[in-house]
C-alpha cells in the first residue's frame, strides 16, 4: 500500500500530521501557558507568559480553595477502589478459571449482561440507597467516602472478570498442583504462587479502574455534597463555574496539577498494560 | 497443620456471626423504621453467605461472595429499584412511604391561640440531660420531661453569682442563649406533660402549650386537621381537601405506567423528551463516525514505513487520550467561551469583530461543539485501535492488488476498509454505546445548555437522555421528578439492550463465549 514520497507528497503528510498535532496539543499548550501566565483572567493571556509565575499554584494550595483537600480525596478514593476491585476480581476470576461448579457458565454470562448496564444509569435509586443506609450507617451514607467506594465496588465484577479469567487461564495448573502436594490450602497456593505470576493482569486492572474512577463527575457529584468531601472533578468544576474571566489562571493550575496523579500512573502501568491487555484477549 | 485448622475454623465461625449480628442489627432498625420488604435482604443475604461458607460443595462459590455482594447491593438492586421507581411518583415531597408520611404528619403540633406561655431557662448536667425552670402562672421545676410546680427560692435551684438568674438546678448548669441556639433541633423536640396539657418550646425564650395537629382515621384514609376541622383525603399520594389543598409531605405511590405514556403523549414532556432521544443519537452516531475517520486517516499516515519521525508524531496524537478528560472537557469549555475564548480571539483577529462565534450559547453551534470537542477525546482511541488493525492486514493483499493494477482508493476500499471493519466493528458499536451516555462530556462541556425556552422540564439544546435524567433527578427547578427521570433510564436501558443484542448477534460472542467458557 506504501511507496516512496515524491517530495511533494511528503511535504503534504507532514504538513497534514503538524495540523493534527496542532489540534491535538493546542489546549494543554494553552492550559499550561495559562498557568504560568501573571493575569488571572482568560481575556488577556498570552501563550508564551511574558513575566512567568508561580503564585497561581501557590494561590490554588493556599487558604481560599480546597484543592489540596479534593486532591487529596481524589487519589485516596481511587487507590482504595482499585485495591479492593483487585482483590475482588482476582478472587472470583481464579475460582471462574480453576473451578468448575454448577452456575459456573451462567455466573460468566450473566457477568457479560450486567456489564451492559451502567451503574450510572441507576443513580436515582444510587441516591435512595444511600439515603437509606446514612441512617442506620452514617459513616456509609449520603456524603461520605465509604458510601461513594461501596457504590464503586459494584461496578467492580463484569468486564474485570472477565479480562482477568483469560489471563489466569494462560497459568498452567500444574503449578498449583505441586503446591498443593506440599500440603498448601487453595488459598495458599494461590495467593504464594498464582498472584505473583498473573502481576500484569492485576496492575492492568488496577490501572483501568484507577483511571475510571479519578475521573468519575456522575456519582461523586451526586453523594458528595460538602467542599471537604468533594473530588477533583466535583470541585475544579466547581472552581470555575463559569467565571473565566477571574478564576481561569487558578483552575488551569488545578487542572495541569490534577493531570499528574493520572499521568504518573498511566507511564509506571504502561508496559503491563500492553501485556495484561493482550495476553489476557487472546485464548489459547 | 492441626492448630492452624482449628485457628482457621474458629476464625470463620466467627467472621459468619459477626456478619449474622451485623445483618440482624441492620434487618431490625429496618424492620423498626418500617421498610419490611428491604429488612428482609440483609437476613437472605446473611443466610445465603452463611450456608456458602459452610457447605463443602459450594467451596468454589466463596471466592465468588465478596465481589457478587456488591455487585447485588449495588448494581442489581438498584437496576430493579430504577425499574420499579418508573412506576411510582417518586420525587420531592413523594420521598417517603405512606406510614412515614403520616407518622410525620401525627407527630405535628401547634400552639392554640392564647394559650399558657411560660418564659424558661435551661440547664444541662454532665450527662447531657435536660432540666427547665419554667416560669409562667405557676413556676414549675421539670426533670425528665414531667414537671412538678415550686416555689422559689427552692434548695434545688441556686443562684451562685446572686445577679436573680439561677445559675445551677440540681447537678446540671445553666445554657447560654448560643447553647441554646446551637442545641435548638433537639430542644424542638422536647416534650413536658404539665397539669394535663403539653409544652413544647416555641421560640428561644418561651415554652407553649403544644397540641396535636393531625389525627388520622385509617379505616376512611383520612387526615383531619384539628385546628380547623378540615378533612383531608388520600389522592395520588397526598392529602389533599375538597378544596383543592395540599398537605406535605406527601408520600410514595404506585402509577402504574402514567411516567411512560406521560413521556410520549403528554405535550409539555414528550416534545423535549423527542428531541433529547434524537439528539442523544445523532451525537452519538457523529461521534463514533468522524472520530473513526480522523483516527484511521491518521493511523494510515502513521502506519507508514517511509515516513519521518513517526514515533514524534504518534505520541503527540495520542495525548489527549493519556490526560482525564474532565479536565480538559473543562479547558475547552473556556476555550469556546464567547466573550474570553482564545478560539474567538484568534478567529476575531483574523477575521474582525464579527467573528464572534456563539460556541455554548446557540443551540445548533453549541452541538456542533459538542462533537468538534469530541472527536478531539475520540480520535487517539480509533487510532490506537486502528493502527493493531491495519499491521494485521497481510501484505500479500496489497501487493497481488497491485500487480492487477489496481488504485491506491481502490485499495483502500476493497481491502483495507472491509479488514478493519471486521474486527473493529465491535469497538465501534461499543463506542457508540459509550457516547450515547457520554455524561462527562456534554454535563460538563454544556450542562444541556442552551436552555430551550418554554419546557415544563429542563430540557437543554445539547442535553442527551442521560444529563435529562440527571437534570430531571437533582436539579428540577420545580422540584425532583424522580419518578419520570427512573423511567428515562429505563428507556436508555432499553436502548443500550439493544445494541449490545445486535452486537452479540453481529459477532456471535455469546455462541462462542458459551462454548468456551
Amino acid at each position: 500500500m506504501y511507496s516512496r514520497h515524491t517530495w511533494v507528497g511528503s511535504v503534504a503528510r507532514h504538513l497534514l500530521l503538524l495540523l493534527a498535532i496542532a489540534f491535538a496539543v493546542f489546549p494543554f499548550l494553552w492550559v499550561l501557558s495559562a498557568s504560568f501566565n501573571a493575569t488571572d483572567s482568560m481575556q488577556f493571556q498570552k501563550l508564551i507568559p511574558p513575566t512567568p509565575t508561580v503564585s497561581h499554584y501557590q494561590e490554588l494550595f493556599g487558604e481560599r480553595y480546597k484543592f489540596g483537600i479534593w486532591l487529596w480525596n481524589s487519589v485516596k478514593i481511587s487507590l482504595i477502589t482499585s485495591t479492593f476491585v483487585v482483590a475482588l476480581t482476582a478472587l472470583a476470576a481464579y475460582s471462574f478459571s480453576r473451578f468448575r461448579f454448577k452456575g459456573r457458565r451462567v455466573g460468566l454470562l450473566g457477568l457479560l449482561l450486567v456489564q451492559m448496564f451502567p451503574q450510572m444509569l441507576a443513580v436515582v435509586a444510587l441516591y435512595v440507597l444511600l439515603l437509606t443506609m446514612g441512617q442506620f450507617f452514617p459513616f456509609a451514607g449520603m456524603n461520605t467516602h465509604t458510601g461513594l467506594i461501596l457504590i464503586y465496588l459494584g461496578g467492580a465484577m463484569g468486564f474485570n472478570t472477565w479480562l482477568m479469567k483469560g489471563y489466569f487461564d494462560t497459568i498452567p495448573r500444574s503449578l498449583e498442583e505441586s503446591a498443593k502436594v506440599d500440603g498448601a490450602t487453595p488459598f495458599q497456593a494461590f495467593v504464594k504462587i498464582i498472584l505473583p505470576l498473573v502481576r500484569p493482569i492485576l496492575a492492568t486492572i488496577f490501572v483501568l479502574t484507577f483511571i475510571s474512577i479519578y475521573s468519575d463527575f456522575l456519582i461523586a457529584s451526586v453523594v458528595l455534597r460538602t467542599a471537604d468531601q468533594q473530588t477533583i472533578p466535583v470541585g475544579l468544576r466547581v472552581l470555575i463555574s463559569d467565571q473565566y474571566g477571574s478564576r481561569w489562571a487558578v483552575f488551569a493550575a488545578g487542572a495541569v496539577i490534577s493531570a499528574l496523579p493520572f499521568l504518573g500512573v498511566f507511564i509506571v502501568a504502561q508496559r503491563y498494560l500492553v501485556s495484561g491487555l493482550t495476553r489476557g484477549g487472546v485464548k489459547e | 497443620m492441626r492448630d492452624s485448622f482449628v485457628l482457621r475454623n474458629s476464625l470463620k465461625i466467627l467472621g459468619l456471626g459477626l456478619l449474622c449480628a451485623l445483618a440482624i442489627y441492620a434487618a431490625s432498625s429496618l424492620f423498626v423504621s418500617g421498610s419490611y420488604l428491604l429488612a428482609a435482604l440483609p437476613l437472605i443475604s446473611a443466610g445465603i453467605i452463611t450456608y456458602i461458607f459452610l457447605s463443602k460443595r459450594r467451596y468454589p462459590i466463596r471466592w465468588l461472595v465478596p465481589g457478587l455482594l456488591f455487585l447485588f447491593v449495588m448494581v442489581l438492586y438498584p437496576i430493579g429499584y430504577t425499574f420499579l421507581g418508573s412506576l411510582t411518583n417518586l420525587g420531592t415531597g413523594h420521598m417517603l412511604s405512606k406510614g412515614q408520611a403520616i407518622e410525620q404528619l401525627v407527630g405535628r403540633t401547634y400552639a392554640p391561640p392564647g394559650a399558657e406561655r411560660y418564659a424558661y431557662t435551661a440547664f444541662r448536667n454532665p450527662a447531657g440531660e435536660f432540666v427547665f425552670l419554667l416560669q409562667g402562672r405557676d413556676t414549675v421545676l421539670v426533670v425528665g420531661g414531667e414537671g412538678e410546680t415550686i416555689t422559689l427560692p427552692d434548695a434545688r435551684v441556686v443562684d451562685e453569682d446572686g445577679d436573680g438568674q439561677p445559675d445551677r438546678a440540681l447537678d446540671a448548669h445553666r445554657l447560654e442563649v448560643r447553647e441554646i441556639i446551637a442545641l435548638l433541633p433537639t430542644l424542638q423536640e422536647v416534650r413536658i406533660v404539665y397539669a394535663g396539657v403539653t409544652l413544647g418550646i416555641d421560640s428561644l425564650t418561651e415554652f407553649r402549650v403544644q397540641m396535636s395537629k393531625y389525627a388520622y382515621d385509617e379505616t376512611t384514609e383520612t387526615m383531619t386537621d384539628l385546628e380547623n376541622g378540615t378533612a383531608y383525603t388520600a389522592v395520588q399520594g397526598i392529602f389533599t381537601s375538597a378544596a383543592g389543598e395540599e398537605i406535605y409531605p406527601g408520600y410514595r405511590v404506585w402509577i402504574g405506567f402514567t411516567n411512560y405514556v406521560r413521556l410520549v403523549s403528554s405535550s409539555a414532556i414528550s416534545g423535549p423528551f423527542a428531541r433529547v432521544f434524537a439528539w442523544t443519537i445523532a451525537f452519538a452516531v457523529l461521534s463514533v463516525l468522524l472520530s473513526f475517520t480522523l483516527g484511521l486517516g491518521l493511523a494510515i499516515l502513521l502506519n507508514d514505513p517511509h515516513l519521518r519521525a513517526r514515533t514524534i508524531y504518534r505520541v503527540l496524537v495520542i495525548l489527549p487520550y493519556a490526560i482525564p478528560s474532565f479536565m480538559t472537557i473543562l479547558v475547552w469549555r473556556g476555550m469556546l467561551n464567547q466573550n474570553f475564548g482564545v478560539l474567538n480571539q484568534m478567529l476575531m483577529s483574523m477575521f474582525g469583530a464579527g467573528a464572534r462565534v456563539p460556541w455554548l450559547t446557540d443551540p445548533w453551534v453549541a452541538k456542533a461543539a459538542c462533537i468538534l470537542v469530541n472527536l478531539w477525546l475520540g480520535y487517539p482511541y480509533m487510532m490506537i485501535v486502528a493502527l493493531g488493525a491495519l499491521q494485521s492486514i497481510p501484505h500479500e493483499l496489497y501487493e497481488a492488488s497491485h500487480v492487477d493494477g489496481a488504485s491506491r482508493w481502490q485499495q483502500f476500499r476493497k481491502i483495507t476498509l472491509p479488514m478493519l471493519l471486521m474486527p473493529l466493528a465491535p469497538l465501534l458499536i461499543g463506542s457508540f454505546a459509550f457516547n450515547f451516555n457520554n455524561f462527562n462530556l456534554i454535563y460538563l462541556l454544556t450542562g444541556g445548555t442552551p436552555p430551550v425556552p418554554g419546557t415544563q422540564t429542563p430540557a437543554g439544546a445539547t442535553d442527551i437522555l442521560l444529563t435529562y435524567t440527571y437534570r430531571l433527578s437533582f436539579e428540577g427547578q420545580r422540584g425532583n421528578q424522580l419518578g419520570l427521570a427512573c423511567a428515562v433510564s429505563v428507556v436508555i436501558f432499553l436502548v443500550i439492550a439493544t445494541i449490545s443484542a445486535i452486537n452479540f448477534r453481529m459477532t456471535g460472542t455469546l455462541e462462542e463465549l458459551s462454548k468456551n467458557v
